[in-house]
């Protein structure tokens, strides 16, 4: 057995030891459904309700990843302007970060304002939290690359945009996965916010029904299901970021003497 | 000077490369430093010149000059006749660091400068690059990097990288070729082995190189002409022709008159140290 099968049956039993401590603490304390359902109830619940549910499920996923996808387009370029040159760096960094410490709960309104409930600013809540990690990831990449690599094709005469293609961006693409990881939970957070507070449909909204129903089990249901689909698009992100940047994740053993 | 203007200009200079009354100085006003005193330096076409020197005597910098990576403050610098970048010249580079690009096999790191430079360029974007390839291999194995043209640059060891570094530096037949201290991290046997492939490279493709050193027995192993620097300001003090036939071998350089040479040379680095740093 390899150490690194053994790490992940030990983290497997962890996740399940969590649920059944869980169970079990709710029978012995007779903890009344309305505060906390036990774990069985909570997945019976979601089996039972999955019908009604998985338009709700689609839902987000296609909001997230929809201002997931407009966040890298926008942080890629932000990033490429800002980590492209040390006055860009300098003067735009106070205004960026100014944005980020906004929390985004406090943005839905407005977007509500300006195009009306629903999944639009859904989308946007989900863009403007993906964009600031990945701001921030392309331009330090950007930024810390090594002048000798740019001495190197300076020397041949390249210009800026062959420096950028065939030195900076590859160079940043390590710093570019690791950010898209964290954005696509961070998208997933600004889909929920939005849902809940101003939309008719996703997981966010089916959720704050429930919980004014009283229905806790139905909103533990829709906590698990966020939890999953936050798992699952970590561990896609996780795995292309393995295949792409390999490179940057070098095993020492493979090297020669 | 536009660049029109500069290619209807005269031929300005005889040499290859020509440093007229040179100087160069960083920041402004109050706390301007000079890293390079006033200057001339004269390089014909294949020459082979070495500049020595304590650190900070602006050896480096000579090497960014005539490479274009940074603009005397006053003079001249012309290279092909004109002044430096006006003509397109192609140059290859190498540093201490042998900045290979980790995502990119060793081979397609040498063949990085084929994918930039006219002429090459075009062909290169036209996928026809299965002749780039042989190139890249041929001065792989040339170097003794045979079958490592698929391995990435981390699984080299520093000497070899330093090889691979050295390929790159002359895949696109550069006419004028940087050397920044290339061997300056490497053991003494990896060092003097290179110095012999260094040579046979140099003597089969003739480019015109500018090698920086602190290695006054590298120096007169490679060079033609070794110039003696003194720091502070950074000046040219010395200008020494090195007599000895090619090929030049490791055992000439324990001979008398080469042992002489590389005595003078370091006599002459320290009594042009500045007094005070002396102690």
């Amino acid at each position: 057995m390899s150490p690194q099968f053994r790490r992940h049956i030990w983290s497997g039993l962890f996740i399940v030891g969590f649920f059944l401590l869980w169970e079990a603490l709710c029978w012995a304390f007779n903890v009344s459904d309305i505060v906390l359902p036990k774990p069985s109830q909570i997945i019976a619940t979601m089996i039972v309700r999955m019908p009604a549910l998985w338009p709700h499920v689609l839902q987000t996923l296609y909001t997230t990843l929809i201002g997931f996808g407009l966040g890298i387009a926008i942080g890629i370029a932000l990033g490429v302007l800002v980590g492209s040159s040390r006055l860009a760096y300098d003067v735009a960094y106070p205004l960026l970060i100014g944005f980020a410490t906004i929390p985004k709960v406090a943005v839905v309104p407005i977007f509500v304002l300006w195009f009306g409930a629903g999944g639009v600013p859904a989308v946007l809540t989900a863009m403007i939290m993906c964009i600031f990690p990945i701001v921030v990831n392309v331009a330090t990449g950007l930024a810390t690359t090594e002048p000798e690599l740019e001495d190197v094709m300076r020397a041949l005469h390249a210009n800026k945009l062959e420096i950028l293609w065939n030195v900076g961006l590859p160079r940043t693409m390590p710093y570019f996965f690791a950010s898209l990881k964290v954005s696509v939970t961070l998208a997933f957070v600004g889909t929920v916010i939005s849902e809940t507070v101003a939309s008719n449909r996703g997981i966010g909204n089916v959720m704050m029904i429930a919980s004014s129903n009283f229905d806790v089990p139905l909103v533990f249901a829709g906590l698990l299901i966020l939890a999953v689909l936050g798992v699952a698009l970590y561990a896609i992100f996780s795995v292309i970021e393995t295949n792409i940047t390999g490179w940057a994740h070098r095993k020492d053993e493979m090297a020669l003497g | 000077m536009t660049a029109a203007a500069a290619f209807q200009a005269p031929v300005h200079s005889q040499f290859f490369v020509e440093l007229e009354e040179v100087t160069l100085s960083y920041g402004r006003g109050e706390r301007q430093v000079a890293a390079l005193g006033l200057t001339n330096l004269r390089l014909t076409k294949g020459d082979f010149v070495a500049l020595v020197g304590p650190s900070g005597c602006g050896k480096s910098t000579i090497l960014k000059l005539v490479s274009g990576l940074v603009n005397a403050t006053t003079g001249y610098v012309y290279v092909a006749g004109r002044q430096v970048g006006a003509e397109p010249v192609r140059v290859g580079m190498a540093f201490q660091n042998p900045t290979m690009l980790p995502w990119l096999t060793v081979r397609e790191n040498v063949m990085l400068p084929l994918k930039i430079v006219p002429p090459f360029r075009a062909q290169y974007r036209a996928k026809r690059n299965g002749e780039f390839r042989d190139r890249a291999d041929a001065l792989l194995k040339e170097v003794g990097l045979a079958n490592f043209g698929d391995k990435r640059p981390w699984q080299l060891s520093g000497g070899m990288l330093q090889r691979a570094s050295l390929c790159r530096a002359l895949v696109h037949e550069p006419q004028l070729l940087m050397l920044d201290e290339p061997f300056g991290a490497l053991d003494q046997f990896t060092r003097e082995e290179l110095w012999a492939i260094m040579q046979d490279l140099w003597t089969k493709m003739r480019p015109t190189v500018l090698l920086v050193t602190h290695d006054l027995k590298e120096a007169a192993y490679l060079a033609n002409r070794i110039c003696v620097m003194r720091a502070r300001p950074g000046q040219i003090i010395d200008d020494a022709e090195v007599p000895f036939a090619r090929p030049r071998t490791i055992e000439m350089s324990y001979t008398p008159p080469f042992v002489a040479l590389t005595q003078r040379l370091r006599e002459l680095i320290v009594s042009a140290r500045p007094v005070k740093e002396a102690a």
